[in-house]
């Protein structure tokens, strides 16, 4: 078993053999061959993870160091160590990203079957995989904020793959931009606390107690605060960060604008990369979040905001990939106000917040990677995102109907499919928190997730065919392979893991007090269901019901004001244009344009100015005549006698 | 004989040859011009050796020396001088303009 766990690098470093040798060598010779090397590589770490994760969770699931190098030593025991961190966390991580990976490349066969730069593609999607891999398993806050930006870097590159479309170039620009943006405070945070603690060890920040640091200041160079508080400013800041990565609001425009990418890219950062990310990280600093001041409440806040923010524009999108893409916002604020709403009002922590989230970024994962591969496959076929092109789908696609009912069932939250228990926990810590509306949020929004889920199946599936495409639509091998085995754990995982998510799934030990008694409403997995089977209710009234008028429910330009805002996405993207255009183009470039025009452009001028004067008189000088040259000469030594000093 | 009368002579015959140097247009005549400075010099080494020194030999030695070292350069300059007429079918310095290309 120790063999195991020390070989454990090869998940990390099969993902990079394969960017490796596929960028390198494979991806201009075939791609065929780049694809299978791609698949194989893939299909290895996912068995390799699994195998340790076995291994590990029969074990008694104690937190190992499986190895570690120094990389770079800073000052006496400050190093900035890469290592490999096998916790029950980073254990289920590495599961789901590897068995997620070689589920969206086997897809991508078959997606990217007609794509000539597929080579690149596989390449691309393994640096992806090796990038959150190293992210998830990271043993101290540097490794992790490299392989973070390593994560930004592979999603750029996948998001404007195809670079030939403005709109894609202009999406991973905004990916990249705006995560950036976040990152750079995740950096200032990650400075700042690893300035106090004097560790980047995350076994270090987690163990903080603000109380020790109360007494100690921390000289910042241009004031002093007690640590305590640097710490508390630190932990926000690195919040930020996943705040950005994870599309949380008000930063969530780059995430549907990145469906501009290829549909296994959106799979793959839906689900497993990019964006649990940042939920990833405040779980992993859990206990060092909930001991630092309010900042688990700013989480709760944004991840509640976002989670019915995103699903009520979700309810009126067309496009089928931005149905999920807001489904996946809405998600993620679920995970992460799962987080803050640990947080008692008391300040004690509820550990069940914890174990709720966990378990779903392990559940969600499974389904949302599915649905976003049923989408890719009903777009290659229907060749339009457009809802208004569907339909009728349910009798050409048999397998992938099935599989996306079960995927729907699940992030809807009907029991005994994997989302409900997942949801049910996060809706019990929202109780237990006492924050009445951060709970009813969720409730609302488990509701409004059925019906947008429903919604999307029925104009999807159900009625008549809606365009030329849709009857032609018939099922691909290798992308209706890899929907029908995620099908399985969308249905099962979360019936099985459960007690493993019950037991071994509770943040280490916490600085502050551990929430005792709450009370446990045994009605909760009711009303969630309730609200579930009524969001399906309804959406099966308005567009499953024969008489259902399917284009009165595609229509958006006959409608009132507020579904206009709605499904203009409450106006989010013209105001960030508004906002870069005005501020950030006119403001800020034109300032800086201003300096680089007339401050640094005329002093070059000037300097150039002179030159070319100077280079003119010196030139006059050499016209070619002898007499004159020696003329100059004689003159010269004569005026050096008199005016200088000759070295004679 | 003194010394002041070496000096005075040494001086008339440099200044001629500096007059030369840049008034003439043939290169052959700079040539001798500089030939001349060069025996000006010569002059004021034996002048100073003699009339100085206490022991006349290293002046007279230094300007033999000057006196070979000069034929050489003569030589080489003759050379280039052949070169730029086969070049140039003329030795006037007001029409090697191109020098400076």
């Amino acid at each position: 078993m120790t063999s195991l766990y020390s070989y454990s690098f090869l998940i990390l470093l099969l993902p990079l053999l394969s960017f490796a040798v596929n960028g390198l060598f494979l991806c201009r010779k075939s791609r065929k061959a780049s694809a299978a090397f791609s698949v194989l590589c893939a299909g290895l770490a996912a068995a390799y993870a699994i195998s340790v994760a076995l291994a590990f969770f029969t074990n008694g699931a104690t937190p190992t160091v499986a190895w570690q190098f120094r990389f770079l030593p800073i000052v006496g025991d400050f190093n900035a160590n890469i290592g490999l961190l096998l916790d029950p966390l980073s254990v289920m991580m590495l599961v789901v990203v590897t068995s997620i990976a070689f589920f969206v490349n086997i897809y991508s066969i078959g997606y990217m079957r007609e794509d000539m730069s597929s080579g690149r593609f596989f390449a691309l999607l393994s640096l992806f995989a090796f990038s959150m891999l190293g992210l998830v398993i990271a043993t101290n806050i540097l490794q992790m904020f490299v392989f973070w930006e390593l994560v930004g870097v592979s999603s750029y590159m996948l998001i404007g793959f195809w670079y030939h479309k403005p709109s894609a170039v202009s999406a991973s620009k905004q990916a990249f931009i705006l995560t950036r943006f976040a990152d750079s405070f995740f950096l200032l945070g990650m400075v700042l606390v690893s300035y106090a603690v004097k560790s980047f060890d995350f076994a270090a920040l987690n163990a903080v107690n603000l109380k020790d640091f109360a007494s100690i200041p921390l000289n910042l160079g241009i004031m002093v605060m007690p640590a305590s508080d640097a710490l508390t400013i630190g932990a926000a800041l690195i919040f930020v960060g996943g705040w950005g990565k994870s599309a949380m609001f008000p930063m969530h425009i780059w995430l549907p604008n990145a469906m501009e990418g290829p549909t296994p890219v959106s799979s793959i950062i839906h689900s497993a990369t990019m964006v649990v990310a940042g939920v990833y990280l405040v779980a992993r600093l859990f206990p060092f979040m909930a001991g630092a001041g309010n900042t688990l409440c700013i989480v709760m806040v944004v991840g509640a905001f976002t989670a019915i923010f995103a699903a009520v524009i979700a309810c009126t999108q067309k496009d089928i990939k931005r149905i999920l893409a807001y489904s996946t916002l809405s998600q993620l604020g679920y995970m992460m106000f799962s987080l803050g709403a640990s947080r008692l009002c008391d300040g004690s922590i509820n550990t069940l917040g914890y174990t709720a989230s966990t378990f779903h970024i392990f559940t969600h994962a499974f389904f949302k990677c599915m649905l976003f591969l049923v989408a890719g496959s009903l777009i290659h076929q229907v060749h339009t995102n457009d809802l208004d092109a569907m339909g009728g789908l349910r009798k050409k696609m048999p397998f992938t109907y099935i599989a996306t009912l079960i995927a729907c069932l699940a992030i809807a939250g009907i029991p005994p499919f994997s989302g409900f228990f997942s949801k049910d926990e996060i809706l019990m810590t929202a109780f237990q928190s006492g924050h009445v509306a951060v709970f009813a949020t969720g409730l609302l929004t488990s509701g409004l997730t059925a019906f947008y889920m429903f919604r999307l199946f029925f104009l999807a599936f159900h009625g008549k065919a809606r365009s030329e495409h849709t009857a032609h639509a018939h099922e691909d091998f290798a992308m209706t392979l890899p929907i029908v085995c995620l099908a399985v754990p969308s249905l099962l995982s979360g019936l099985l893991a459960k007690n493993i998510f019950a037991t071994k799934f509770v943040p280490g030990a916490l600085p502050v007090a551990t929430a005792e008694h709450l009370a446990h409403a045994t009605w909760i997995p009711y009303a969630a269901g309730g609200m579930a089977v009524l969001g399906i209710l309804i959406a099966a009234l308005f567009y499953a019901r024969p008489k259902a008028n399917i284009e009165r429910a595609l229509d958006v330009d006959n409608r009132c004001k507020l579904y206009k805002t709605i499904n203009h996405k409450f106006y989010f993207d013209e105001i960030y244009y508004a906002v870069v255009r005005q501020f950030i183009f006119r403001g800020v470039a034109a300032s800086a344009r201003f300096v680089e025009d007339w401050i640094i452009g005329s002093l070059v001028n000037a300097t150039l100015f002179v030159v070319r004067k100077a280079g003119a008189l010196v030139r006059e000088a050499e016209n070619g005549y002898l007499p004159f040259y020696v003329g100059v000469m004689i003159v010269g030594v004569i005026f050096w006698y008199f005016v200088g000093k000759l070295p004679l | 004989m003194t010394l002041l009368n070496c000096l005075i002579l040494a001086f008339v015959l440099f200044a001629i040859g500096v007059f030369g140097l840049l008034t003439r247009r043939h290169l052959v005549g700079m040539l001798i011009s500089i030939e001349l400075m060069l025996n000006a010099a010569n002059i004021n080494f034996v002048a100073f050796a003699h009339f100085k020194a206490a022991d006349a030999t290293a002046g007279s030695l230094f300007s033999i020396f000057v006196i070979a070292i000069t034929a050489c350069e003569m030589a080489v300059a003759l050379a280039i001088l052949i070169t730029m007429y086969r070049r140039h079918k003329s030795l006037d310095v007001n029409r090697l303009e191109d020098l400076h290309d």
